[in-house]
């Protein structure tokens, strides 16, 4: 049958964009909220700037049950295992968001315990600038990674494994560790 | 089933073997907070809890070492991120017990205006996250949309919804508008009706009350043994304020009470943050009937606060303090010595332990913590409760966690 | 205020080696080591001071004129008639030991186990001193001042995940 004689209520599309579709429009998040940003996280979840009309109904805590991570906050060595264990337990396809300064480079806090950056030890898809982002902000990232998954996914995941998604962020470069600076000279 | 006197003996050793350890955390719904703690359990009874801290320790009393006086209040912001202006407050009020200066009475108005809001805003907060780890959604809802308010008139005023760096020492970042008041104004006529709503939904919710009545009993003894202050020790009867007891900024002006009970459990502490919303409400309309005028910063000869730009360009004093605060090794002089001042934040007493060494950075800036002192309480709250008596415990002692490790 | 100086001068009559200053309205204290507990003891059992606001450390090291390299803060209040009281403690290496003060308050445990953590001072008397905020495995005290505000690559040192591991 050509395609010309197809009945109105027939809808022909590729079983990538209908796949990716349906992903992007029910994207579950993975609230890791640890500092401020959590609370701006739980500001754009209530009813004001509603996080579910994206889809993004329900904040799932267990990560078997959710697609994508939003890192929220700071993230500190003692507290990074653990992010890497829940990330890991996280079921293909996922994604992840880092929310804020802090989650992204480290913001404000440039000190002995603070990662700077999570993407250092985690692949990252979206980075939301702010400290804190506002609600809006956010709403705008994942709307951004809506995009971001329908126009580069597939129903097998075989985006995940294209060639710059496999190296090392460039943030990985090693900083130097720079002595801590003298205090100003006093007044007398 | 209940064990007869024989049987106890006997099975309390093999109970032993069969204690249950639950990790309870860092990432976790209950907790709003990353802190992580291992329950032993025998069957659905907390034996013992283990609480394992510092998922969330940032090196804030070491980055106070590297920053500026005026720089360092943004990084208050980020400890009890609840109620950002009442870390602003505090931390400038403790600079400027160190420095020795007297704010304007405009100054002085406009930060007690702030922190109590502050103080709804945290304890609107906790109540609601209290409700929704015990499982009313509704309740949570109502509280944010509140607190959206309070973020509002946040915003209008210096621009940022929380984490609003809005102090400064010796005055505050600008002036008060007239739209501002007029928001606040607005938000004092009409919170009451959200919280006589909320109060409706669960003070005689039958759920509710069986499950924080009784639960996490707390004595006066213990409260001041454990060095708790704010609501958690106001619920068992310690009638301790230091908005009363040490006044600070114009705190003796206002007609106030301070809320207490005597039951010390997980309801009297959600009592007595409702009871302190509405005092924090009148205190605010009365702050803002009688809102004096005169300038918001102090004055240019104190060479602590920046001065206007009309100022600097116009009259040679302004000029002089412009320079000497923003020039290199220059600066505020502060002297070489210690002191230690606190403020009610609503989780309790904040204060900070101030060093100074004569720089314009603080030698050692020591946040008195009311989260880190108040969790130390919890295993000993919770010990024979069951599992789920564990999130409302946890929901009453409101433990924020960047307070907590800083 | 009358009530602290007379505190002050009782506090001298009976230990050796109390100096006191004020500043600011606050009334401080220096006690020796060696007393420190009995005057802490003395202080919560007969002068009622029965709240232990803070306890803290502060490290002298880059500090003009000081004469000893920690300072043990303890800030003490009197819940009833609201009196506050800094006490101070000064201590040097290599002896940086201090009696705990976790029988008299038991609020102090989290503190202490604070302060061994950021400073590295031993509390004798101690039910639990481990450390609190950092890791199990880390070494160093990081609020001393010898020790940089990056810390030595301790934040980096993790293993990565790439799409391929994850």
């Amino acid at each position: 049958m050509a395609i010309e004689q197809l009945p109105e209520n027939v809808v022909v599309s590729r079983l990538d964009a209908l796949g990716s579709w349906c992903r992007k429009n029910s994207l579950w998040p993975m609230p890791f909220a640890t500092a401020c940003c959590g609370i701006e996280l739980m500001a754009t979840g209530a009813s004001r700037h509603d996080l579910a009309r994206f889809g993004a109904e329900v904040f799932r805590f267990s990560p078997r049950q959710c697609d994508l991570m939003i890192v929220a906050g700071r993230v500190v060595m003692k507290m990074l295992p653990v992010l890497q264990r829940i990330w890991q337990q996280m079921h293909e396809p996922k994604w992840c968001i880092s929310m804020g300064a802090c989650a992204s480079t480290g913001g404000v806090f440039d000190t002995y315990s603070v990662v700077q950056g999570i993407d250092r030890f985690i692949p990252v898809d979206m980075y939301v600038p702010g400290c804190p982002p506002r609600p809006e902000q956010l709403i705008q990232a994942i709307m951004d990674l809506q995009d971001k998954i329908q126009h580069e996914g597939t129903i097998a995941g075989s985006e995940f494994e294209v060639a710059s998604r496999q190296q090392r962020k460039r943030a990985l470069m090693e900083l130097p560790v720079i002595n801590s600076p003298q205090p100003a000279i006093p007044r007398h | 089933m209940p064990l007869t006197a024989v049987d106890t003996e006997q099975t309390t050793q093999e109970a032993q073997d069969y204690l249950w350890t639950l990790n309870f955390g860092p990432q976790h719904p209950a907790t709003h907070t990353t802190l992580r703690l291992l329950l032993k359990l025998d069957g659905e009874r907390v034996v013992d809890a283990v609480p394992d801290i510092g998922y969330l320790h940032s090196g804030f009393e070491k980055i106070g070492e590297h920053l500026d006086y005026n720089q360092y209040v943004t990084v208050t912001d980020r400890m009890n991120y609840i109620s950002p202006m009442s870390n602003n407050v505090a931390w400038h009020h403790a600079v400027e017990t160190l420095l020795g200066i007297e704010l304007t009475p405009r100054c002085q108005y406009i930060r007690v205006i702030i922190a109590e809001l502050a103080r709804i805003s945290d304890h609107l907060l906790s109540t609601g996250a209290m409700g929704l780890d015990t499982g009313a959604f509704t309740f949570f809802l109502y509280a944010f949309y509140q607190r959206e308010r309070i973020y509002d008139i946040f915003e209008t005023l210096c621009g940022a919804r929380f984490t609003n760096s809005y102090t400064r020492v010796g005055g505050v970042l600008h002036d008060i508008t007239p739209l501002v008041i007029e928001k606040i104004r607005d938000f004092v006529r009409e919170c009451p009706k959200t919280i006589d709503d909320m109060e409706r939904l669960l003070n005689r919710n039958r759920i509710y009350v069986d499950r924080t009545k009784g639960v996490g009993l707390l004595t006066k003894e213990e409260a001041i043994n454990r060095s708790c202050t704010g609501p958690v020790a106001r619920a068992s009867g310690v009638t301790r304020d230091v908005r009363k007891d040490d006044p600070y900024l114009v705190y003796e002006d206002f007609d106030f009470q301070v809320c207490c009970a005597t039951a010390g459990d997980c309801f009297a502490r959600y009592y007595v943050r409702m009871a302190e919303m509405r005092e924090s409400l009148k205190i605010v309309e009365q702050a803002i009937e009688n809102l004096p005028q005169g300038p918001a910063n102090v004055g240019v000869d104190e060479r602590t606060a920046l001065p206007s730009k009309e100022q600097v360009y116009q009259t040679i004093e302004g000029t002089i303090t412009h320079f000497e605060l923003v020039m290199a090794n220059r600066g505020i002089e502060v002297p070489s010595d210690e002191s230690y001042a606190a403020t009610e934040a609503p989780n309790g007493e904040l204060g900070f332990y101030v060093v100074g060494d004569g720089s314009d950075v603080a030698y050692r800036a020591r946040c008195r913590p009311p989260s880190f002192i108040n969790f130390a309480l919890f295993p000993h709250l919770i010990r024979g409760h069951t599992l789920s008596d564990v999130v409302a415990v946890l929901g009453s002692l409101n433990i924020i966690a960047a307070e907590l490790d800083r | 205020m009358s009530i602290d100086a007379e505190l002050v001068k009782d506090l001298k009559s009976r230990f050796r080696d109390v100096s006191d200053s004020e500043f600011r309205g606050q009334t401080r204290v220096v006690v020796r080591r060696d007393e420190c507990f009995s005057v802490l003891e003395y202080l919560k059992v007969d002068r009622s001071f029965d709240m232990l606001v803070d306890l803290t450390c502060v490290d002298y090291l880059n500090y003009r004129d000081a004469t000893d390299r920690f300072g043990m803060v303890y800030l003490l209040a009197n819940t009833v008639t609201g009196t506050r009281l800094t006490v101070r403690v000064m201590l040097n290496e290599p002896d940086l030991t201090v009696p705990s003060v976790t029988p008299l308050w038991e609020g102090a445990n989290w503190l202490e186990r604070e302060v061994w953590d950021m400073f590295g001072i031993e509390f004798e008397g101690h039910p639990d001193l481990r450390r609190i905020l950092l890791p199990e495995q880390f070494t160093g005290h990081p609020l001393r001042k010898d020790y940089p505000l990056q810390g030595r690559g301790e934040r980096h040192n993790f293993p990565v995940l790439t799409r391929r591991e994850a």
